[in-house]
């Protein structure tokens, strides 16, 4: 096998790892938060406006970490900074 | 008719013009559409205001969006919320046209490309430090570097950093992996189910433009109002202690 398909498939195969295991984190950890507002608003409906914009900036900062996964999985598929050099390597 | 192709990352990579070294790509040309959108449409609707309750419905628009967001703003800083408003404003009108000016065929949010949502991250991360200063003065907030102690000076360093960054990919992520979802529909399940997904989106886009502005909201709040929390909790333990030893 020669450099350029071991380094296809090493970034395919990181992107496919890093993203499976990144996404556990935060929809535990949505999951949590998610119950725990609900039950929040089942107990005072009246706060649910507050309750909902906290529930959202909360949400939203935590699927960021799923994001960070997603983007470096991006960044492997498609805008690797190892192909230049690889590429380079081999045709040089 | 897709603009941006399935193996490009971001709008960057799509050239329409080219001469020497100006280059004029997707996120410009979507990015001055936008600030034209905006502009013109800002200028024409207050041209003619009225204090009457008759209003044309333009008007009526704007007051609504203006008043929601000075609305949210004071939520969050409770006084003062004119000086914040023009800076959190455009903040918010912007990415929410951008983020949702996406269901137009051929357009693409320029706030799925990495350069754009960096410009805008790094006006929050300039714009703490100024507000901060004007408000309290250089000192005090030079002085919030150190607070408890000065062994929490290299954290709070890395703290502004890291929350820029995180400001700036979060957004991103989320514009550009909308994208690459309905790309990835469109070849699996070409007809129906790319459109329920682009509603999605505009929910999300919503969404995201909502939390980019609180929470640039909420770091500008902290760089400005620790202090006089901390001297009104001081002043109220104060009156308290008062109050209990009489």
């Amino acid at each position: 096998m020669d450099s350029v398909s071991i380094v296809a498939m090493a970034s395919i195969i990181t992107a496919g790892i890093c993203m499976g295991i990144g996404a556990i984190g935060p929809a535990l950890g949505q999951g949590r938060s998610v119950q725990g507002a609900l039950s929040s608003i089942a107990q005072q409906p009246d706060e649910r406006n507050s309750l909902t914009r906290t529930l959202f900036v909360g949400l939203a900062m935590i699927e960021s970490i799923a994001i960070y996964c997603f983007v470096i999985s991006m960044i492997l598929v498609f805008a690797n900074p190892f192909w230049a050099y690889v590429i380079k390597k081999a045709g040089g | 008719m897709e603009v941006v192709a399935i193996n490009q990352i971001s709008p960057d990579q799509v050239i329409f013009f080219i001469w020497h070294f100006v280059t004029i790509n997707a996120t410009l040309v979507y990015t001055w559409a936008i600030m034209a959108i905006l502009v013109i449409g800002s200028i024409a609707i207050t041209r003619n205001l009225s204090p009457e309750r008759a209003m044309t419905r333009w008007q009526n628009l704007m007051e609504v969006i203006v008043g929601t967001i000075r609305s949210e703003i004071r939520d969050i800083v409770r006084e003062g919320e004119d000086s914040y408003f023009v800076f959190i404003g455009t903040l918010f009108l912007f990415i929410l046209l951008s983020n949702l000016l996406s269901f137009v065929p051929g357009y693409v949010a320029p706030t799925s490309s990495l350069t754009t949502t960096a410009a805008l991250s790094m006006l929050v991360f300039f714009a703490v430090p100024i507000y901060g200063i004007t408000k309290q003065g250089i000192i005090e907030y030079l002085k919030e570097y150190f607070r408890p102690n000065f062994i929490f000076f290299p954290f709070h360093v890395m703290g502004e950093l890291s929350r820029t960054l995180a400001l700036a990919v979060r957004l991103f992520g989320n514009m550009m992996s909308h994208e690459k979802v309905i790309a990835i529909l469109l070849a699996v399940t070409p007809l129906l189910f790319p459109v329920v997904m682009q509603v999605l989106g505009l929910l999300i886009g919503l969404i995201q433009a909502y939390i980019f502005v609180v929470l640039a909201m909420v770091y500008i709040a902290s760089a400005t109002q620790t202090h006089e929390d901390a001297e009104h909790k001081a002043k109220f333990h104060q009156t308290a202690s008062e109050t209990q030893q009489t």
